[in-house]
């Protein structure tokens, strides 16, 4: 009943294309967005904003990163954590070796070369597809963790191989508070989710769904197959390498090749698959899923489960339960929480009076 | 308009002495055929005589080992599709290849790919350019749906819908390139009766409102003699007859090689 479009006429094309065209999704976002940038900050406590907001809105932007490449491009990548890490290093290195640069410049470059490194890596995709196109990323994630382990440069010669991040100053102002990183990182995922839907609507997105919905017509239409795949390769990285630069430096806070290993990649397609793949919405659902369910879990276990249980049976039980929920929304919906979000919202149209 | 008013201009798209082999298998044998600009040329056959194979040498989706192909004046021996598209050639496919994860609206606005030229950056912003340029090649999209009276279902993707829209669809998708030379590979095949007609109304209103040259491949024998203003027939790889309908019709060779001859 509240949620119907009905009386709302479109009399252009500009209004047709909007990202939301509906007036109630406006209104929500809006209300989504003041929560995030206002009421968080003011309610949530450090460990909330450190520990769990932080890490979920830059595997969100991570997970933005690779569904373009597989979700929308439909090039399957194992290398997210090493695009990750590139960015990550980028930013440590320019922020050490040009210190006259923004840091917000160094992210955006870190971002850059991990595009760079991404369409290097991305060369092969011309030939090979599927899950052989997989195995080439995973050479790629295991290249990167090894260069950023064995070449001293990258990490300025540093004996322990783990190096604090560098304090972070913005325009004169040191960000160094769990709020005021959130609210960096907030800014950033924010702004990068917007140009990523943006391209998905454009151009560049169909071509990339063209390529992957079906690669001979693509290149009869007119889309050169390489150039196209080589850019969802590279803005993908781009977002990879920013994800990758965030982490270090508004949440872990030090620089080390182990916090961008293979299972963080994992971690980032399961974010995806289990989120939406071909969705923005669902690149944040999914990292929401994969990163606030086993705290709820460990929360419900320790409510209910305290002194009854030992403490590694207990764990095991957390890991037993996330796998088979997993399992059950695959099987309730293989195209991820966002499909499912979206049957709700045709649902909501006609409720409480389906006809 | 009868077909004897129509304006049949020069020849647009010569194809000299095409030979494509795959290993040991001739697809074509010297095949040359001429596309004469506006009009509506069909090359019909047996099962295997090559007619897809043509199509595909003349968009550059194949390469022939001898030949060459003028389009527009310009004589090569192979182009990369992509580089076909933005010449003006478009073409539809035999068993339907629409980008099944896409809208109806999507896939026609993809047909504009060559047509777009802002570059990503303004594509991440989106407004300014980039929304200018959205909503004019919306506009051409629109008409073209309009054209197609597929205005109901633009915001459907395409998986979900019924074979012969789809094959509407994928004309819509050719017919937003604004091409000069359209290949259609089996507009109507699996079809009824009533969708072929439809369909055949729309390839003669395309050629008739824009003008755009057509070259077809078509099994329905009575469609073919309806709507073309020229046929060529290959069998195993080479043509052996091309004229019009009434000749094709006449010729023993095609008569030979669609009922057999008596031994």
């Amino acid at each position: 009943m509240l949620y119907r479009e009905s009386g709302q006429f479109k009399t252009s094309y500009r209004a047709d294309q909007a990202i939301f065209p509906i007036r109630q999704d406006r209104i929500a976002l809006m209300v989504l967005l003041a929560v995030v940038f206002i009421l968080v900050p003011f309610v949530a406590d450090e460990y909330w904003l450190g520990s769990i907001l932080t890490p979920l809105l830059v595997l969100s932007l991570a997970a933005i990163g690779l569904n373009i490449l597989t979700g929308y491009a439909g090039q399957l990548s194992l290398g997210t954590a090493g695009f990750m890490a590139v960015g990550a290093f980028a930013a440590y290195n320019l922020n050490l070796r040009v210190p006259e640069l923004p840091l917000i410049v160094d992210f955006l470059l870190a971002g850059v070369f991990a595009a760079l490194v991404g369409m290097v890596f991305g060369l092969p995709s011309l030939r090979i597809k599927g899950f052989y196109l997989a195995v080439a990323t995973l050479a790629a994630q295991f290249f990167i963790e090894w260069v950023f382990t064995h070449v001293g440069w990258f990490t300025n010669y540093s004996s322990s191989g783990v190096i604090s991040a560098p304090p972070m100053v913005i325009m004169g102002v040191t960000v160094d508070s769990a709020v005021e990183k959130y609210l960096l990182t907030l800014v950033m995922v924010a702004v990068l989710a917007l140009a990523a839907k943006n391209m998905v609507r454009s151009r560049i997105g169909r071509s990339w769904m063209a390529v992957r919905d079906k690669d001979v017509s693509a290149e009869v239409i007119g889309i050169p197959l390489l150039a196209t795949k080589l850019s969802a390769f590279g803005i993908s990285s781009f977002y990879c390498g920013v994800a990758g630069a965030l982490w270090t430096y508004c949440y872990l806070g030090t620089v080390e090749p182990a916090a961008f290993d293979l299972s963080r990649s994992f971690q980032v397609l399961f974010m995806i698959i289990i989120g939406g793949v071909g969705s923005i919405l669902g690149s944040f659902l999914g990292a929401g899923f994969i990163v606030l369910l086993p705290i709820l879990l460990n929360n419900i276990a320790a409510m209910i489960g305290h002194g009854t249980l030992q403490a590694d049976t207990m764990a095991n039980l957390e890991h037993i339960i996330f796998g088979g929920l997993i399992i059950f929304f695959l099987i309730v919906e293989p195209h991820g929480l966002a499909r499912l979000w979206q049957i709700a919202k045709e649902k909501l149209r006609l409720w409480p009076f389906p006809y | 308009m009868s077909v004897s008013e129509k304006q049949i201009g020069d020849v647009i798209l010569r194809c000299d002495n095409i030979s494509l082999s795959f290993g040991g298998v001739r697809a074509l044998t010297n095949i040359s055929i001429d596309v004469r600009e506006h009009e509506i040329l069909a090359i019909i056959g047996p099962n295997g005589a090559g007619k897809s194979s043509m199509l595909n040498v003349i968009n550059g989706v194949y390469h022939p080992q001898e030949g060459s192909v003028t389009y527009q004046g310009q004589t090569r021996r192979a182009m990369k599709p992509h580089e076909t598209a933005r010449h003006g050639i478009a073409r539809t496919f035999q068993n339907i290849a629409l980008f099944k994860g896409m809208s109806v609206l999507d896939n026609i606005m993809t047909g504009r790919y060559t047509k777009m030229k802002r570059n990503f950056l303004w594509q991440a912003l989106y407004v300014g350019p980039n929304l200018k340029e959205e909503i004019e090649h919306r506009e051409v999209c629109e008409r073209v749906i309009d054209f197609l009276q597929i205005e109901n279902i633009r915001k459907t993707p395409v998986g979900r819908l019924p074979y012969g829209l789809q094959k509407r669809v994928e004309l819509g998708r050719a017919l937003a390139a604004e091409p000069q030379l359209l290949l259609l590979d089996e507009p109507m095949a699996g079809m009824n009766v009533e969708e072929k007609e439809d369909m055949c109304r729309f390839i003669l209103d395309v050629n008739d409102e824009f003008g755009t040259t057509i070259v077809l491949i078509e099994h329905d024998m009575g469609v073919v003699m309806d709507i073309s203003d020229r046929v060529a027939v290959l069998d195993y790889g080479k043509k052996i007859a091309d004229g019009s309908p009434a000749e094709v019709r006449a010729n023993q060779d095609v008569i030979d090689a669609y009922l057999g001859v008596a031994h």
